[in-house]
C-alpha cells in the first residue's frame, strides 16, 4: 500500500450529503475486476444521463474538478453497502484523500486499506475552502497528514481521523504482515477459546 | 481489588474475542464465523495474489445469494458475466475445501437468511461478512458486522480481524405495538429517529419490552436495519426466544452440548447498572405503519403524514436536498403519502423474506388482487419450502404476483431482476438509495404487510384497514 504523508493538489468540491456507495460505484460495475479500471464509471449514474450525456448540474462534471486529487463532499460520505470497489473507483480516479464532515464506518476502513485518507472536518470550514476554489479553480489543497491539517490559501484547518488509521497511512501498513507477528498469541488464544468455549464451534453432523 | 465494573454485552462479546490489543487502541479479534459470497471474489483474489490459503475453512462457509438468478434455474445463467460470478464462488469454495450452499443446493439462500437457519449463526460469535448487512446476524446475541474486500481477505488468511472498539448505544423500545405494526415499522422509525448517519461508530443494543416480545424473524429485520442508522453492528440479548429458535438446526449444538451452550448464553446480557455512550428510548405504542418517500431510509414517515415542502424548510442545504430527493422520486412536494401511485411492489430481501414476512402479506393478499405486477422472492429455498407447505404461494399467484426462487434479487438488481427506469416500487428492501433497484428506480421502504397493502390498492396505503376481521 502506497504512504500518505502530504499531498498538493486540485480539489473538487462535491458538497451534497450522503454521497452513498451505490451512488459512488452503481451495482452493475461490481463484477468488474479492478483490472478494468473502475476510475472510469466513478459517479457513473450522477455523472451521466440515461443517453450518456454528461450531467451539468453535477459539479463533478465542472472543470474546476479535472485532475483533482482531493475531493470535499457533504456529511456521511461512504455509507451503505460495504463495497471496496467503491474505494477502487475513487483511488482509480487519481483521487487520495477525501475531506467530509463524516463518513460510513466500513468506507473509511476500507479507505485506509487502499491508502486513501479520509479526513473529517466541520462542515463549516468544508465550506470555506469550497468558496476559495469557487473564486479561484486552480488554487491548491494541501492535506498534511503528519501535522493533521488542511490548508488553502490564508486557511488553515486541523482535521480528524483515528489514530490507527493515521498511523497506518503514514507508514503503508500492511495489515497482514502486522498480524504475522502476532501468529504465536493467535495460536494460543485458539487453544484457550476451544476450552472455554466449546459451543462456537460448528457441529459437523449437519446434514 | 477493585470492584469490576458493570459490562455491557458489547463488552462482553469484545473482551471474549481479544486476542491482542496495540498501544494505539487496534485490537485483533477472532473470528468465529467469516460467510463469503459472490461478491466476496477481491478477498479471495488478494489472498491468491499472496500465494496464501484459508486459514480455518471449518469456519467458512459460502452463500450463493447475490447473482443468483430467481426463474429458470434449471437452465444454464444466460449472461456470461453474471454465470462467471457464481462459478467462480463454486470454484474458490472447492479450491479451499469450504463449505458451499451453491445455486442448487437445498439450502440455498440469501446469506443472512441461512446462516441463522442453519444454526450456523448462534449467540456470542464473531460474525463477518462482505456485506453491511451482516449486523442481521446480532439478533442472537452476536457479534456481527460488515467488512470490505481487504479485511475479507485478512479474514480469510489468519481468522482474525483488527477493529477499534466501537462506542455503546441502548435502543430502549418500551411499551405494545399495536396491530399491523411490525419489525420493520419499529426499525423505520428508529432510524427516523437517529438519522441514517446518527449511530456511526456505535454498536447498537436493542432492548425493551417491544423487543423482547419480537420473534427472531422480526429481531432479524431490526438488527438487519441498524446499518441504516449507520451503526456498525446491531443486537439484542440472547433469551428463550433465541434458545427456541435454535433447538435442532443443523449446525448448532445438540443434546448435552446445547444445555451447556444455553447455560453459557445466558450469561449474554448487560449488566444491570452498565453504562451505555447513548441512550435513546421509544415508545412501541406510537409507532404506525411507515413507509419512505425520498433516497435515504431516514426519509421515514407514517402513512398519514405527507412528504416535505422545501419551501417550508428553513435551513436551505435541507431544502436543497428535499427538493433533489423529491424530483428523483417524481413526488410533487406537500403530497398525501396515500396518493402516490406504485408501478410495481418487490417482497424478498434478507431484510424482509422470512417464513414470517411472507404470512405477513399473504395474511393482507389472501382473496384479494393485486393492481400492479409484483415479485416475491423467499429468503431461502427451506422458506420457500415452507411457504409451499403452507400454501402461501398459492395466495400470491392468485393476487397476480410472482413467486420465484431465493436470492438477493430485486434488493440491488445484480442478478437483473430490475426496477425499469422512472418506475416506482414499494419494497420491502433495505435501501431506497438512487438506483438501488436499477438505474433511475424509485424505491419506497416498508414492511411486507404493507406492500401488500400497496399492492392491493396500487398506491402507498394503511395496511389496519385491510386486517380488519382477519389474522395478521
Ligand atoms: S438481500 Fe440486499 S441487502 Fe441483503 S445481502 Fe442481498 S443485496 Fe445485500
Amino acid at each position: 500500500m502506497e504512504k500518505f504523508v502530504r499531498l498538493t493538489a486540485k480539489a473538487c468540491p462535491l458538497l451534497l450529503p450522503s454521497l452513498n456507495t451505490d451512488q459512488i460505484l452503481p451495482a452493475r460495475y461490481l463484477k468488474w475486476p479492478r483490472s478494468k479500471g473502475l476510475g472510469t464509471v466513478l459517479f457513473q449514474d450522477l455523472r451521466f444521463d440515461a443517453d450518456g450525456k454528461e450531467r451539468a448540474d453535477f459539479s463533478f462534471n465542472q472543470p474546476i474538478c479535472r485532475g483533482a486529487k482531493i475531493l470535499l463532499v457533504g456529511r456521511n460520505f461512504g455509507g451503505g453497502s460495504s463495497r471496496e470497489a467503491a474505494v477502487y473507483a475513487i483511488y482509480d480516479h487519481g483521487i487520495r484523500c477525501v475531506i467530509a464532515p463524516s463518513f460510513g464506518d466500513i468506507f473509511a476502513q476500507n479507505a485506509v486499506k487502499n491508502g486513501l485518507l479520509t479526513a473529517i472536518m466541520p462542515e463549516e470550514e468544508i465550506a470555506k475552502i469550497a468558496a476559495v476554489l469557487a473564486g479561484d479553480p486552480e488554487q491548491t489543497v494541501t492535506v498534511d497528514l503528519e501535522q493533521q491539517t488542511i490548508s488553502c490559501r490564508d486557511l488553515c484547518c486541523a482535521f480528524a481521523i483515528d489514530p490507527v488509521s493515521r498511523d497506518q497511512l503514514l507508514n503503508g501498513w500492511d495489515d497482514v504482515d502486522l498480524t504475522e507477528s502476532y501468529r504465536a498469541h493467535i495460536a494460543a488464544f485458539k487453544a484457550r477459546d476451544q476450552q472455554s468455549r466449546p459451543w462456537a464451534a460448528p457441529t459437523t453432523t449437519a446434514a | 481489588m477493585p470492584m469490576s465494573e458493570p459490562q455491557t454485552l458489547i463488552d462482553k462479546l469484545w473482551s471474549a474475542h481479544e486476542i491482542t490489543r496495540r498501544e494505539d487502541g487496534a485490537a485483533l479479534l477472532w473470528v468465529d464465523r467469516h460467510y463469503v459470497h459472490e461478491g466476496s471474489f477481491h478477498g479471495f483474489s488478494q489472498m491468491q495474489a499472496r500465494g496464501r490459503t484459508v486459514a480455518e475453512p471449518s469456519l467458512t462457509f459460502g452463500v450463493a445469494d447475490h447473482y443468483v438468478p430467481t426463474r429458470g434455474r434449471d437452465r444454464k445463467i444466460p449472461n456470461p458475466e453474471i454465470a462467471a460470478m457464481v462459478c467462480n464462488l463454486e470454484k474458490n469454495a472447492a479450491d479451499n475445501h469450504i463449505s458451499l450452499f451453491g445455486l442448487h443446493d437445498p439450502r440455498q439462500g440469501i446469506v443472512h437468511v441461512v446462516g441463522p437457519e442453519q444454526g450456523l449463526t448462534l449467540p456470542g460469535l464473531l460474525i463477518v461478512c462482505g456485506d453491511s448487512h451482516t449486523s442481521t446476524h446480532g439478533a442472537f446475541g452476536a457479534y456481527a458486522f460488515g467488512i470490505g474486500a481487504s479485511e475479507v481477505a485478512h479474514v480469510l488468511m489468519t481468522q482474525t480481524i483488527w477493529q477499534k472498539k466501537p462506542k455503546t448505544m441502548r435502543v430502549t423500545v418500551d411499551g405494545v405495538a399495536a396491530p399491523g405494526i411490525a419489525a420493520k415499522d419499529i426499525a423505520l422509525a428508529i432510524i427516523a429517529r437517529v438519522h441514517a448517519d446518527g449511530a456511526q461508530g456505535h454498536a447498537i443494543e436493542f432492548a425493551g419490552s417491544a423487543i423482547r416480545a419480537l420473534s427472531m424473524e422480526g429481531r432479524l429485520t431490526l438488527c438487519n436495519l441498524s446499518i441504516e442508522a449507520g451503526a456498525r453492528c446491531g443486537m439484542v440479548a440472547p433469551d428463550a426466544t433465541t434458545f427456541a429458535y435454535l433447538k435442532g438446526r443443523p449446525y448448532a449444538p445438540k443434546g448435552a452440548a446445547f444445555e451447556q451452550a444455553v447455560e453459557a448464553w445466558t450469561k449474554l446480557t448487560s449488566d444491570p447498572r452498565a453504562a451505555f455512550d447513548r441512550d435513546v428510548t421509544l415508545d412501541a405504542g406510537g409507532i404506525a405503519p411507515i413507509v419512505t418517500w425520498g433516497t435515504t431510509p431516514d426519509d421515514a414517515l407514517p402513512i398519514d403524514a405527507t412528504v416535505p415542502d422545501p419551501a417550508r424548510e428553513s435551513d436551505p442545504v435541507r431544502a436543497q436536498y428535499l427538493r433533489d430527493a423529491l424530483d428523483y422520486m417524481g413526488i410533487a412536494p406537500g403530497k398525501k403519502l396515500t396518493e402516490i401511485a406504485v408501478d410495481r411492489v418487490f417482497i424478498g430481501s434478507c431484510t424482509n423474506s422470512r417464513i414470517e414476512d411472507l404470512r405477513a402479506a399473504a395474511a393482507v393478499l389472501a382473496g384479494r388482487v393485486s393492481k400492479v405486477p409484483g415479485l416475491v422472492s423467499p429468503g431461502s429455498t427451506l422458506v420457500k419450502r415452507q411457504a409451499e407447505e403452507e400454501g402461501l404461494d398459492k395466495v400470491f399467484r392468485d393476487a397476480g404476483l410472482e413467486w420465484a426462487e431465493s436470492g438477493c434479487s430485486m434488493c440491488v438488481g445484480i442478478n437483473g431482476d430490475l426496477v425499469p427506469s422512472g418506475e416506482r416500487c414499494a419494497s420491502t428492501t433495505n435501501r431506497n438509495f438512487r438506483g438501488r433497484q436499477g438505474p433511475g428506480a424509485r424505491t419506497h421502504l416498508m414492511s411486507p404487510a404493507m406492500v401488500a397493502a400497496a399492492a392491493v390498492a396500487g398506491h402507498l396505503a394503511d395496511v389496519r384497514p385491510l386486517l380488519a376481521g382477519r389474522k395478521a
